[in-house]
């Protein structure tokens, strides 16, 4: 593809023409502080928090939404901008409930980000406050419209990525919200639970009610893994604090899903920490299954794959290796069927 | 897949057969939605059942179950008669068209749209669209493999891969997605009875010889062993005396129930190693608890062959250990060391016997998150679409199929026909996600899905409960009467051990591939009093 080269704030950039300002900025290290914005979407240009000034241009133009051009000259730090910005984070501000304390995203929340980063602590616009109800109408995705900033991108992601289309504006002016039609439960529409309006959500107004009050994000480490449910292979970090998964979300852009799950990708993990839990071995002593130390149980599985070798030959013993184990775990069990028992009877239940 | 996940989205059509992908393989489903929404990729979608993907679809066919392979011979009739094939590829990369011609040639659009119970006109239609886009893909998955006729299925998607010239391009191929997280992997590790780690037959002394030597053993066996059914049968002839079964619960997943159980129960011993004392674990003798994926460090191999990383998050609960441990301590014990069984060393061990993993390491995959196999060299960047310029093994064959009926058709005992599958929320035999307690509490319970017309004629209210039979057993299930399913078909998700629909499932197997038909059974429907003198198979 052809390159474009500009300036941003003095730096040169050489870059491709299907580039935004803010994507050419943000390659070239330049932070330019977006609300609307989510890569995984096509630019929105609602929120201005990203607007830059291009010399010659009229006006100030939102960098998520503008198109790079050879020779363009970009400032993203100016007064007048730092200026605007505040104004719009106090607009906003002015009908937030300022409960970071136990809002679910604090620490993980645009807006409060950009509070910080431009210093907005009283808003200069104190008006009417919304109180909505907050809907927890399904086991897995609770909605607080107080916390909405109007970013649109839980609609937006719904309906570009998903393809679902659950949420829409309801009401208007004032009262604008994203809501589902005639303001139905989740489990009431065609609602997938993928929770990718959740992952995209700057707020805390669409949350993860399975993972609420378990930890900050300073508190958790992030592993990066592969999923193990289906397919596809998408790649997820899981979320963990004291030795437990509270959540897990999928780093944007990388492996199959770029950042998209589905419900059992992004909910399914409790079952790490369930009770049902096998915790010893068991070995079965008058009917029952008992528990047995690691000694017992496998020198009973050595005995007896012994004797039915020595009784009937290698072919009397028949392994079944698992699709939902690791590659390496399934080359060493034919490993074990073929080189140390001598029998390829081997398979696993990759036809059902 | 010979394509890649991504590659998906520069489709111009995709036809998607037997496979409800939105549920099966969400993200797959994810990127088909986008193709269509953002690229305006025309979507076939050929599906007994209406699935989500028909609300994005340019077509719907709505075949009777089990006659794929008349569905795409009427197609590809259409594409010879109307001269829509890509007569260069034919020339070129391939061979049997003859044959294969003169077999297709016998399936008219009419002939074709009489077994499958659509309208010829459909028939055609999807043959143009397929064949008029300037690349297509098709897609599928069980609904195509899990068939008397599952490999014939899958030769007919190849023909019309390759009559439409649509292998070895972006945006086409013809793209498997495989059941659970690592199908791929566990077969291109060998966990399979004809063959070593990628492919290498046992039958070959070459190869057998150079994993001799690797595994510095003497004599390792060249006769194929026993495919998953065939232990199951040889278990009940005594033949096999141990049954080793690790992560896996047929008893859930496998057709025929009760058969399976007796076989179970006949073996002198079974050790079942896994992370739930599941409906399998249940029958063993020796139960050794395993560590889960997010305990234990390792590898998936996706459904587009991409190796990825598994890495160690949390503790496995009590004295559970890895499988990898596991498995060293039981050869240890029958005298054999196999030193060390760390993932990395073990993936080392892999890609030295292993030509198309050769180039796979953990410090690669570190910096590169991925790698796509065929990835023969430490330098190779690996394979996102396979057969660009040739097919493995030369030229691409042409198989003349034959329509052929499922194993078991209804009639006037059994009329209706049962066809299994998954539901979103829930995965394989439901061990993982019915404990997870949102997701069960969103799906907590099983449901026969019955057409409307057919409810009304037994008489059949929603959420009543009835008993599904066939000639193999009966369940227990509640009634979900939806248009989604057409009138004649039941279909039933198998995921609970409740009503577990593979107790109604027919063992017959494809001959070749060795699958059960899982997605054709006959059964009826029993209510009120008949109910009671029935024996009820749970899991
Ligand atoms: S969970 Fe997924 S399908 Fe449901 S509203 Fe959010 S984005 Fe849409
Ligand atoms: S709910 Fe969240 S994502 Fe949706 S519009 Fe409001 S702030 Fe944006
Ligand atoms: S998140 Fe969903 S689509 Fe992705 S691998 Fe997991 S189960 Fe499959
Ligand atoms: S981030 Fe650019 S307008 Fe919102």
């Amino acid at each position: 593809m052809e390159q474009v080269r500009l300036n941003i704030d003095g730096v040169d950039v050489v870059t491709t023409p299907d580039r935004t300002i803010l994507e050419a900025a943000r390659e070239a290290g330049i932070r330019i502080p977006s609300l609307c914005y989510d890569r995984r979407m096509e630019p929105y240009g609602a929120c201005r928090i990203c607007i830059v000034e291009v010399e010659g241009a009229r006006g100030l133009l939102p960098a998520c939404a503008t198109r790079v051009t050879d020779g363009m000259v970009v400032r993203t730090d100016t007064e007048e901008l730092r200026r605007i910005r505040r104004t719009i984070i106090e607009l906003l501000l002015s009908d937030h409930p300022r409960d970071c304390m136990t809002c679910e995203s604090a620490g993980n929340c645009e807006l409060q980000d950009l509070a910080y980063e431009y210093g907005v602590k009283e808003t200069r616009f104190p008006g009417e406050e919304h109180h909505y109800e907050v809907l927890a109408d399904n086991p897995l995705i609770e909605r607080d419209y107080d916390k909405c900033v109007l970013c649109g991108r839980c609609i937006r992601i719904c309906r570009e990525v998903q393809g679902v289309g659950v949420y829409d504006f309801v009401n208007r002016g004032f009262e604008a919200v994203p809501g589902t039609p005639y303001n139905r439960p989740l489990t009431e529409t065609p609602c997938e639970f993928c929770g990718q309006c959740v992952s995209t959500c700057p707020t805390g107004a669409i949350i993860s009610i399975p993972s609420k009050g378990k930890g900050r994000p300073w508190q958790v480490e992030k592993v990066r893994t592969t999923c193990p449910y289906c397919g596809c292979g998408c790649q997820i970090d899981l979320h963990v604090r004291d030795g437990e998964i509270i959540e897990v979300s999928s780093p944007v852009m990388v492996g199959p899903g770029e950042g998209n799950l589905c419900v059992k990708g992004r909910y399914g993990y409790s079952f790490v920490h369930h009770p049902d839990r096998l915790t010893t071995p068991l070995i079965r002593k008058d009917g029952e299954l008992v528990p047995a130390t690691w000694e017992e149980a496998l020198g009973m599985v050595a005995d007896r794959i012994s004797k039915a070798l020595d009784d009937k030959g290698p072919d009397a013993v028949a392994f079944l290796s698992s699709a939902r184990c690791t590659n390496e775990e399934n080359y060493l069990l034919q490993k074990l069927a073929r080189a140390v028992v001598g029998t390829n009877n081997v398979d696993h239940c990759a036809r059902l | 897949m010979t394509n890649s996940i991504d590659d998906l989205e520069k489709a111009g059509c995709i036809l998607v057969i037997g496979s409800n992908t939105t549920e099966g393989h969400p993200i797959v489903g994810l990127r088909i939605k986008r193709a269509v929404m953002k690229n305006d990729c025309k979507l076939i979608v050929a599906e007994p059942r209406h699935i989500r993907l028909c609300y994005y679809a340019d077509q719907w066919i709505r075949h009777r179950p089990g006659t794929d392979v008349a569905l795409l011979n009427g197609m590809m009739n259409v594409i010879l008669a109307e001269g829509l094939a890509d007569e260069e590829f034919i020339r070129e990369r391939t061979e049997g068209f003859e044959e294969f011609r003169k077999v297709v040639e016998q399936y008219t659009p009419e002939r074709a749209a009489e077994i499958c119970g659509v309208e010829a006109e459909e028939i055609r239609r999807a043959a143009r669209t397929f064949a008029g886009a300037p690349s297509a893909a098709i897609v599928y998955a069980m609904g195509i493999t899990q068939h008397t006729t599952g490999v014939d299925n899958v030769l007919s998607l190849a023909n019309l891969a390759m009559l439409t010239g649509n292998l070895g391009k972006e945006g086409a191929g013809v793209n498997p997605l495989r059941g659970q997280n690592n199908v791929q992997g566990a077969c291109d590790m060998g966990a399979l009875p004809n063959v070593l780690t990628g492919y290498q037959p046992v039958s070959d002394p070459q190869a057998r010889e150079k994993f001799e030597k690797a595994w510095r053993v003497d004599y390792l066996p060249g006769n194929p062993g026993l495919t998953i059914m065939e232990m199951v049968d040889a278990a009940l002839r005594g033949e096999v005396r141990v049954l080793y079964i690790m992560g896996e619960n047929p008893l859930l997943s496998d057709p025929d129930i009760r058969h399976l159980r007796e076989a179970l129960e006949k073996v002198d011993f079974l050790v079942v190693q896994d992370i739930f004392l599941t409906e399998t674990a249940r029958y063993a003798d020796v139960v050794l608890p395993a560590a889960s994926f997010a305990e234990k460090e390792g590898t998936f191999t996706n459904t587009d062959r991409r190796v990825q990383r598994v890495r160690k998050a949390v503790e496995p609960p009590g004295e559970a250990r890895e499988d990898s441990w596991i498995i060293a301590q039981v050869a240890s014990r029958l005298g054999y060391d196999m030193g060390d069984v760390s993932a990395p060393a073990v993936m080392e061990e892999i890609a030295s016997l292993t030509p198309s993993y050769a180039g796979i390491s953990y410090r690669r995959l570190e910096e590169l998150g991925e790698l796509r196999w065929p990835c023969p060299s430490p330098d190779h960047p690996g394979t996102p679409i396979l057969h660009v310029d040739k097919f493995t093994r030369g030229k691409g064959k042409f198989s003349p199929v034959e329509y052929k009926t499922p194993a078991e058709e209804p009639d006037s005992e059994y009329p209706l026909v049962l066809t299994t599958g998954r539901l979103l929320t829930h995965y394989h035999t439901g061990s993982m996600t019915r404990r997870v307690k949102p997701l069960d509490e969103l799906v907590p319970e099983n449901r026969a899905w019955i057409n409307p017309a057919d409810a009304e004629r037994l008489g059949v209210a929603a959420d009543q409960e009835v008993a599904v039979e066939s000639r193999r057993g009966a369940i227990k299930v509640k009634a979900r009467i939806t248009e989604k399913v057409p009138p004649g078909v039941v279909f039933i998700p198998f995921h609970f051990g409740e009503s577990p629909a593979n107790a109604l499932t027919n063992p017959a197997l494809d001959p070749v591939a060795k699958i059960p038909e899982y997605k054709v059974a006959a059964v009826r429907i029993v209510t009120g009093k008949a109910m009671e003198g029935l024996e009820y198979v749970t899991a």
